[in-house]
């Protein structure tokens, strides 16, 4: 479950788990996070929790809500995200992480019932019937056809688990490698040594770069965490590095390697 | 009519660095233009079971029937090209024997699969999709995804409550709306499109775009495609080198030329010739 932090000028006043789909926050006695101070509005604003995710909504207070000093409307929760409201700050922490813990069946692909989708803008409605395929071994008291969706409020009679699914995949996404995070740190550049682009360099930043003539002989360059790697693409000759021809497989390239594709010599190093 | 010298096919698929085996399965049979792709969820090897159990029915059932009826004919129940009927049945048996599979057999309980399937006839291609595995088309060097995954965070981003951007940090990747095998009945999203010689068709389960950013798979397909067996390699590399956390399966289909079906009489006489 991730939880909101209540401070004030630093002080921490109170933790809050979110345990429900909707979370308000407000200075009227109803609200589940009540901030009695007149900065706040009545009904402020709102946290939904779809299962490992929080989304915050304004709705519509009169000081308005900031998260990390920008104002929002609506904001789709990170880790550590400083909410604020008025003087008061509410930090928000995913729980992820701690409940990944000795998980080894993260992230396995799961079916959820359509019926149990929530819609957006309407108050969401219980987990409902979700469906872990992984963890079914005790399924023959499960609903053969599909449950009847969901009625918010009404607790998900009949829905195989509670929440096993919160465990199942709340490994912390990391965030998706792009081609930076996922090639080696030292980036490395080819410069041609012979022919009409002589003296010309191209630095290998991309994940991948041909060099060659299409139709004629072509080769790539990956960009890799172990390094660079040099492969035939198409035409019948393969790639020369110093001197040697290569065959199919990917050959790993290292400083001031001397390439020949096409009849154009070229080097490979480093940047230092 | 054999496709194999209009379109070309490579494919590749791997367990990753995670997991212990590969719960994907994937089918293609370049001289009747059909490729299948399925991601098998379930505990032990329930998956691998549902997903072989879907390529496996789809695959030899449509190539028996792709043997004597044309996929273009148009049925003469609604107009839509045949292909599309014999695909709609063909998913819905593979539903049916996994769903029993599943309901008789304990240790298959709960067993499904996402489903990726394409039919290459007459210049078009008809691809049909349950849950989150995808389909890619690379044209004239735009790179874009066709399908549309049947998940919980596609649903969240055509409500508006997340953008495709912050998609990509949620923590609800992995919730499917729709597989094989889980139901009694399935209902499969079906679509035609046409294909121009040069087309590059990805086909891919979701391992490669949980793992490898559009741009990154773009840029491979583009960049290789004039070697297709190592494109594929490739792709899966890239996902692995990115931690590989889940199985990764691709097909990667190339049109060559056209291949339409003669009409007027000189034209399939010349066809018939052939």
């Amino acid at each position: 479950m991730a939880k909101l932090i209540l401070s004030m000028d630093g002080l921490v006043l109170k933790e809050i788990t979110l345990t429900k789909e909707r979370t308000t926050i407000g200075r009227k006695p109803h609200n589940d996070i009540q901030i009695d101070n007149l900065a706040v509005s009545g009904e402020h604003a709102v946290i939904v929790t779809i299962l490992n995710d929080s989304f915050l909504e304004d709705l519509g207070s009169t000081n308005g809500t900031l998260v990390n000093g920008q104002p929002i409307k609506k904001h789709f929760l990170q880790n550590a995200d400083v909410i604020e409201l008025g003087k008061y700050k509410l930090k928000y922490i995913s729980d992820a992480p701690a409940a990944a813990k000795g998980q080894q069946d993260f992230e396995k692909t799961m079916v959820i019932r359509p019926g149990a989708m929530p819609k957006a803008g309407a108050p969401v409605a219980g987990p409902g019937p979700l469906q872990p395929m992984g963890t079914m071994s005790s399924s023959q008291g499960m609903p053969t056809m599909s449950p009847p969706p969901a009625t918010p409020g009404s607790p998900a009679a009949g829905a195989p688990q509670p929440m096993p699914i919160l465990n199942a995949q709340s490994q912390p996404q990391p965030a998706m490698a792009s081609s930076q995070p996922m090639a080696s740190g030292r980036v490395a550049s080819i410069q041609i040594l012979s022919g009409a682009n002589a003296g010309k360099e191209m630095e290998l930043t991309k994940a991948l770069t041909t060099l060659g003539k299409p139709g004629v002989q072509v080769a790539v360059i990956t960009r890799r965490p172990q390094g660079y790697f040099i492969t035939h693409v198409e035409g019948a000759n393969f790639p020369i590095v110093n001197g040697k021809s290569l065959d199919a497989q990917a050959h790993a390239l290292n400083d001031h390697d001397v390439l020949e594709l096409a009849g154009v010599k070229m080097e490979f190093f480093f940047k230092t | 009519m054999n496709l194999s010298q209009a379109i070309e096919i490579a494919s590749c698929t791997d367990p990753g660095i995670v997991r212990s085996h590969n719960e994907d399965s994937i089918a293609a049979d370049a001289s009747k233009g059909l490729v299948v792709l399925a991601d098998g969820m379930g505990g032990y090897n329930a998956g691998e079971v549902a997903s072989g159990m879907a390529t496996t029915v789809i695959t030899t059932e449509l190539q028996h029937l792709l043997e004597d009826n044309p996929p273009y004919r148009a049925d003469p129940l609604n107009g839509r090209p045949y292909a599309e009927r014999m695909l709609r049945e063909q998913i819905e048996k593979a539903n049916t024997s996994i769903f029993q599979a599943a309901q008789s057999q304990p240790q298959y309980a709960g067993m499904g699969t996402t489903l990726v399937a394409a039919v290459f006839y007459d210049n078009r291609v008809l691809i049909a999709h349950i849950g989150d595995s995808r389909v890619y088309r690379l044209r004239d060097e735009v790179f874009e995804q066709i399908t549309k995954d049947h998940s919980l965070l596609q649903e969240q981003i055509d409500s508006g409550m997340i953008t495709p951007e912050q998609a990509r940090f949620s923590q609800n990747k992995n919730l499917v709306t729709r597989a094989l095998g889980i139901d009694p009945t399935v209902e499969p999203e079906i679509r035609e499109y046409d294909t121009r010689p040069g087309d590059v068709w990805l086909l891919c389960s979701d391992g490669l775009n949980d793992m490898v950013t559009d741009e990154d798979i773009g840029l491979t397909v583009q960049t290789l495609s004039a070697n297709l067996k190592l494109a594929a390699q490739q792709l899966v590399q890239m996902a692995n080198d990115n931690g590989g956390r889940d199985n990764v399966s691709v097909i990667l289909v190339r049109v060559l030329r056209d291949f339409s079906v003669p009409r007027g009489w000189v034209s399939r006489l010349f066809g018939w010739l052939r």
